[in-house]
């Protein structure tokens, strides 16, 4: 593992919201073509980390490196550069409701790209084959289901082929089977495409199928960082009883 | 002494975020200001399809609302003003004031109003909703500016349409007040048209629509502002929307008394 290329490093970030401390002091290393989950309880900074390493908000102190350079130093023009290397797959779609399914897909290839719109069509097909999805080009989201909102998110965050796609909460609200077919998506995009996946999810079954390694986060702090194995095995009370779901234990969510 | 102390904190919250609100409103017109002049060179220029489809919306689908509301203001305003001065014996210059009127004040404010409440209240509502939504954070996670891909397609469209509406409110005012004329107060055809343009000048129709370009800036950047800060998912866009709107008509009034006094004052 130690051989392997950190693409992206958390260094001892902070930062608060009106007086609230959501992240404190968190430090975690991912490294290329890896599948990394980030676990923990509702309102544990989980999202507000992910928001960190794709540079929407900058922390209070510490640093976000990505391939060895700071987020926060990018000019506006290299920040724009950098964006166009990650892929973003949001806990709601975020899909554009008033553009179909291909429009959606195929918008950061019309925005920064000087395709043919011919090319990008097909590149859009392509994708949308990936995360099975042909022939439902047309269709607005609004038709969607609610998997089928989150693979055409999918589709569009690969795009772009980007080095690194993000995931929040991406099998949140879906079915049992839907929540597997999109946890099988996230392997399957990850090796075929050579990606490195940062996912963010409470899910444990998700956690444990599709994770290289998993870091769980407890107010605002990194509580342990492993391969599923090791966190399966872990000591701490506080990662087994959220890893079991249990009502008695340190985490008492009425007192928070 | 605490009382006091509490007063004055209050004063100085207020104070701040007034400040906060006028610095970040000026924030978006200079990037908006950015994105239409300089953007181009940096980024991909704005897509026309997206500002025509942005006309059609904002000025084709408002014809018929502002036709009627300037249509009876020229009606009402024509009887009210025959009433005063059929009086003086001198109904034949009804059709003079409602022209001058309607033109210099009545049509850009009466079409600038409806806008702000159809096209401003709008743009609040899809922007605030695309904003609760993750929508305008997808945006900037895929590189893409909201400002330009968003604001800058209404902004142009709606400084383009809404001087065009004005002069359509302008024709139907004035034809308001020629229905009136002719056959009400039984004023020649010819002469009540030859008496509304005499006396309109020139400086009447461009203060006109001078005042309708500021106007379209100003609902064009409220209703943009409001929809970047809304929160609160369904509630707050609703809220959103109402100050948009509320905050729209104001500045809109209270710009046409500012350009009302420069034109006056300074015989421009």
């Amino acid at each position: 593992m130690s051989e392997r290329k950190v693409i992206l490093a958390v260094q001892n970030i902070t930062k608060s919201f009106g007086g609230r401390k959501v992240l404190d002091g968190i430090s975690v290393e991912i490294y290329q073509g890896e599948i990394f989950v980030i676990m923990g309880g509702s309102g544990c900074g989980k999202s507000t980390l992910l928001r960190h390493m794709i540079g929407s908000i900058k922390p209070d102190s510490g640093r976000v490196l990505f391939d060895g350079k700071d987020l926060s130093k990018l000019s506006e023009a290299e920040e724009e550069k950098m964006k166009r290397r990650f892929g973003m797959s949001f806990q709601s779609s975020a899909l554009l409701d008033y553009m179909n399914v291909e429009e959606n897909v195929s918008l950061p290839l019309s925005e920064h790209t000087s395709l043919d719109p011919k090319v990008i069509s097909i590149i859009v097909k392509m994708k949308l084959g990936l995360v099975g999805l042909q022939g439902f080009d047309h269709l607005m989201p609004s038709m969607l289901s609610g998997g089928m909102r989150k693979r055409v998110g999918l589709a569009r965050a690969i795009a772009m082929d980007p080095e690194v796609v993000f995931y929040d909460e991406p099998t949140a609200g879906l079915d049992p089977v839907v929540c597997a077919v999109v946890d099988k998506l996230i392997v399957d995009l990850s090796k075929k495409l050579l990606l490195t996946s940062v996912v963010v999810t409470h899910n444990m079954e998700s956690v444990f199928r599709i994770a290289d390694r998993v870091a769980m986060l407890h107010k605002g702090k990194v509580l342990e960082i492993g391969t599923p194995e090791q966190i399966k095995n872990s000591k701490n009370p506080i990662v087994q009883q959220f890893i079991k779901g249990e009502i008695e234990g340190p985490i008492n969510v009425i007192e928070e | 002494m605490e009382k006091i102390i509490s007063y004055f904190e209050s004063v100085g919250r207020t104070v701040k975020n007034w400040i906060i609100i006028f610095v970040e409103f000026s924030q978006l017109v200079a990037q908006t200001i950015y994105w239409i002049f300089w953007g181009p060179s940096r980024s991909k220029p704005v897509k026309s399809k997206s500002v025509f489809e942005q006309m059609v919306f904002m000025g084709a689908k408002s014809i018929i609302i502002v036709f009627f509301v300037t249509f009876f203001t020229g009606v009402v305003l024509a009887m009210q003003s025959a009433y005063q001065l059929e009086k003086m014996g001198a109904v034949m210059y009804v059709a003079s004031l409602v022209s001058i009127s309607v033109c210099r004040e009545l049509g850009p404010v009466l079409t600038a109003l409806v806008l702000a409440g159809r096209i401003g209240a709008a743009i609040t509502a899809e922007i605030g909703s695309m904003n609760v939504n993750e929508q305008l954070e997808a945006l900037d996670a895929m590189a893409i500016n909201p400002i330009r891909f968003l604001i800058v397609p209404k902004f142009l469209a709606l400084f383009f349409m809404l001087p065009c509406l004005t002069v359509i409110g302008d024709i139907s005012g004035i034809f308001g007040g020629y229905l009136i004329g002719v056959y009400n107060l039984k004023i020649n055809s010819g002469l009540f048209i030859q008496t509304a343009f005499k006396f309109l000048t020139l400086k009447d129709i461009y203060t006109g629509l001078t005042k309708a370009f500021i106007f379209a800036m100003i609902i064009s950047m409220v209703g943009s502002y409001q929809g970047l800060k809304t929160s609160g998912g369904a509630v707050g866009v609703g809220q959103a929307t109402t100050i948009s709107v509320v905050t729209s008509f104001i500045l809109i009034i209270l710009a046409d008394c500012i350009m009302t006094g420069i034109f006056y004052f300074s015989n421009l």
